[in-house]
């Protein structure tokens, strides 16, 4: 249930061409030598496409966007694409390194304060960018590669009882992007592995 | 579509990720000014509101260009990429357009955001040995991910992206004094990159905010 996963999941079910074959959700324990061959870093998600092998998920969310016919994930215009990015960016490089299962383990035992202190500082540079960019999605009224890194990164300051009404824009597109189908049958409650307990 | 103004970097001669950004800009000839931001000097100058106005992050690099005002690195470097003539960035082919992104990305997000002065500054006491303990992480699996891709350079024969976040990654794992001969594909890389001019040119031994004792 990393929220990495969450982003291949999403784009998987926008797509108005099924994936040849549907998509396997791949169950193996991370840390064996077999995932290693598909993901050398030891994390999740890898997806296997087109006879390669490809793992961070905004790599695997452009090559689909760049190979797939539907929805474009990415604007056309340049500008608000480079925003579309930055924005992805400061979530995918700026705040769920910081916080994902591998360095939280590290951190031991202040592991909380240390999550919530790493996604309040994101947030606090996501919520001025979000007010400037913003439309009815991230970046002006298109779903983009934005929307999808922001909904599983406010699940995650959820879980660690982060105050997300402190970022009202931020609060704003997330309860809109919820109510999006492609957003709803892929939440963590709901997938082939998700515990019974946790199941919605 | 290159505007009448120059863009703006605003950055720091150490800093990795404003690096990468100088190296995209010489690849393409791309003229740019130059604003230095010292992360150390008056308890860090990216931390101004002057600055958060530029960046929220509070992190080096920012860009001003074509009216707008860009951060994250590899945003800036598809941006100048797609809006400016000159070597392509990164491939025309889609796969291997993913495998310069995903190689970018084990280093953008895999590595260094783990190895930065904020982080550090956190760690306390054992940075030297949480710094190379990441950096090691990630270059064990880049190596192997580099030995399935590369050519002359990171992906095949052209030099990407991913070649302009190596270079500074190396950089930084000597400076922690990481043992890259660990990594043969990786130094391989890096030895080959080190010649080419754009990469020679904004090493951080030369900028105008380099210290007089780090000068080259």
């Amino acid at each position: 249930m990393y929220n990495a996963d969450w982003e291949i999941l999403f784009f998987m079910d926008t797509s108005e061409v099924p994936a040849p074959g549907g998509f396997a959700l791949l169950s193996l324990s991370k840390l064996t030598e077999q995932y290693k061959k598909l993901n050398p870093m030891l994390q999740v998600p890898a997806v296997e496409i087109d006879g390669i092998t490809l793992s961070q998920s905004l790599a695997v969310i452009q090559y689909i966007d760049e190979t797939r016919p539907g929805p474009r994930l990415l604007p056309a215009d340049p500008q608000k694409r480079a925003q579309v990015r930055m924005i992805s960016d400061v979530i995918a490089s700026g705040i769920q390194p910081l916080q994902n299962l591998y360095v939280l383990q590290k951190i031991g035992a202040e592991k909380a304060q240390w999550a919530q202190h790493f996604i309040d500082r994101g947030f606090q540079a996501l919520e001025p960018i979000l007010k400037l960019t913003a439309g009815k999605y991230c970046v002006g009224d298109e779903i983009s590669m934005a929307d999808i890194c922001l909904v599983p990164q406010v699940y995650n300051a959820e879980r660690f009882k982060v105050d997300v009404g402190q970022y009202p824009t931020i609060k704003r597109l997330n309860q809109t992007l919820l109510e999006i189908e492609a957003f709803i049958v892929t939440n963590p409650s709901g997938q082939p592995d998700t515990p019974v307990d946790l199941r919605a």
